[in-house]
């Protein structure tokens, strides 16, 4: 896969002072999709709004498909297709003409039988002919869908899109993104739902006070949620790790008075029985036993908190 | 030059402004008439002829003029400051398109639309009073470029915005008197000399005695520099519009 955006140092400081981005480096790939987790005023929306010109960036290059965003702003902003996070659009008007409208506005020729397609996809053909105003708040997010596909973009924004909407939409909505790269496009959407990430996200980047502190596949993560860790109290503080446990890579705490051992809950042997026989071999008296495991939203809180500091 | 795209924002415009038809239509036909019976009939039958031409038709170029102003200004600042109201903004700033590209679909639109009203006035004066118009072309000039102009200060007015109260302060506190006092129901030749001069500051004067002249043949200043004075303003606004879309003023964080 190659990289289809792809964001340098960006920083963004608004008139005001305030430092919403601060350097960010990401490399999007085409044909993914890509989460942007983080908590409200992360900079998630204002990420997103420099890459599509709606915020102008401080410093920093972005690029799409190889073009700067301002020098090359046409055929940048004819891939690109967003949908912002808050229900925007005009209510008098009916849903076919407003996306006829926004297929016009990126310059593309009229097309009718791709316009009704992308309504079929959303569930909205039976509405094409209503007024916006007369849509539920769950139909009105999917005309702001099929308005940023209606001119065919290879890379959509997806500004917060199951926010406020109920579970049923919600998995409607993620089916509709898993469609849509399986038709080639580059999704990159912002959430603050840990489970929306799992769900459809190929690699999550965590973003924080305008910094990324980590972009990761999907499944490895996963698979470090997957491992759980067992410590051991011991009755007697050990000075070290006895030789003959080495193979269970244990970890002794500062004190002494305590051993950790990690493992995969997913494989099929996890060495506990064995540890805790050879543990009694050694002649380590354990006072108790714990079990911890990580999940993304511990991952992603610590890392969050980590930023913060 | 993105023609699908002015072509788009054209026509959305336009669509907004048909959905009204009914009111577009009527209101401007209701107060124009309401001005000729007061105005044109029970004023003007006591005044006297204005170099010669009867006082009833003397005040439709300035009739045109104040509701094609007006009408200008309020339906450019509405076309984009509704955008920028309910957030749809973010569309036409993320799309690619230049500054020039929106400004001529928004004011393009909100142009047309004061034009027509401004044809609606011209057939409803023709019931009330005759009308000969000795330079119709011009006459079309200079009802297009004055729905031209005024749209693209309309159209400043509604990027500066940042609320309704404020997209009707500058057409109130402002444009009106201006109209009023730019010659719209007097010829400037019947004020003492000192508001003569005073009046000559006042832009709309050679706006209105040029569309007048156009009528009539007679004009408070010369057909030259009424011209020059719209095609300044005109270009003035541009230039305005211009740095706001290269500087992202109102409308780009």
């Amino acid at each position: 896969m190659s990289v289809i955006v792809s964001v340098q140092d960006v920083r963004k400081i608004y008139a005001g002072g305030f430092e919403a981005l601060k350097g960010i480096h990401l490399e999007i790939q085409e044909g993914e999709i890509i989460a942007l987790l983080g908590p409200n005023g992360a900079g998630k929306t204002t990420l997103i709004s420099t890459i599509c010109g709606i915020s102008s960036v401080t410093s920093g290059k972005i690029t799409v498909d190889g073009m700067d965003i301002g020098t090359d702003y046409r055929k940048v902003r004819e891939m690109i297709g967003l949908v912002p996070q808050e229900i925007s659009l005009e209510p008098f008007e009916t849903v076919i003409n407003s996306v006829r409208f926004s297929r016009g506005l990126f310059g593309k020729k009229k097309n009718e039988a791709y316009l009704d397609e992308v309504l079929k996809t959303l569930s909205l053909f039976d509405k094409k002919n209503s007024k916006v105003m007369t849509l539920s708040g769950g139909m009105k997010r999917r005309v702001l869908i099929a308005k940023a596909l209606a001119h065919e973009p290879r890379v959509l924004f997806l500004d917060e899109p199951t926010a406020g909407v109920d579970v049923e939409l919600r998995r409607d909505m993620w089916n509709t993104v898993t469609k849509l790269k399986r038709e080639g496009v580059t999704i990159i959407l912002t959430t603050h739902y840990i489970e929306e990430a799992e769900a459809i996200a190929d690699r999550i980047a965590v973003i924080n006070s305008g910094e990324i502190l980590l972009v990761e596949d999907k499944d490895a993560l996963m698979a470090r949620m997957g491992k759980k860790k067992i410590r051991i109290e011991l009755v007697t503080p050990a000075e070290a790790v006895p030789s003959q446990l080495a193979d269970y890579s244990l970890v002794l705490s500062a004190d002494g008075s305590a051993l950790t051992y990690t493992y995969d809950t997913n494989s099929e042997r996890t060495g506990i029985t064995g540890l805790l026989n050879d543990l009694q071999a050694a002649g380590l008296q354990m006072r108790d036993v714990q079990t911890q495991q990580s999940s993304l939203e511990d991952i992603f809180v610590g890392l969050v908190q980590e930023g913060a500091k | 030059m993105n023609f699908q795209a002015v072509s788009a924002i054209y026509k959305f415009e336009m669509a907004r402004f048909f959905r009204t038809l009914k009111q577009s239509f009527l209101s401007p036909v209701l107060s124009t008439s309401l001005y000729f019976v007061v105005f044109g009939t029970a004023i003007g039958s006591r005044m006297e002829a204005v170099g010669g031409v009867e006082y009833g038709a003397f005040i439709v170029p300035g009739l045109i003029m104040l509701s094609v102003m007006t009408q200008s200004i309020a339906n450019a600042s509405f076309g984009i400051y509704f955008p920028k109201f309910i957030g749809t903004i973010y569309e036409l700033l993320s799309a690619p398109v230049n500054f020039l590209e929106i400004v001529v679909g928004y004011v393009g639109a909100a142009a047309t639309k004061s034009l027509f009203i401004g044809l609606v006035i011209l057939g409803t004066a023709h019931l009330f009073v005759d009308l000969n118009i000795d330079h119709p072309i011009a006459m079309m000039c200079f009802l297009v470029l004055t729905c031209l102009s005024f749209s693209l200060l309309g159209f400043i007015i509604g990027i500066w915005a940042g609320n309704f109260e404020q997209l009707n302060l500058v057409p109130m506190l402002v444009v009106t008197p201006l109209v009023f006092l730019g010659g719209s129901f007097y010829s400037i030749s019947m004020l003492p000399p000192i508001w003569q001069t005073v009046t000559m500051f006042n832009p709309v004067v050679y706006l209105i005695s040029g569309f007048r002249w156009a009528f009539f043949g007679q004009a408070d200043v010369s057909i030259g520099v009424s011209l020059g004075a719209i095609s300044l303003f005109t270009l003035a606004c541009m230039a305005f519009i211009w740095w706001i879309f290269k500087t992202g003023w109102r409308i780009r964080s």
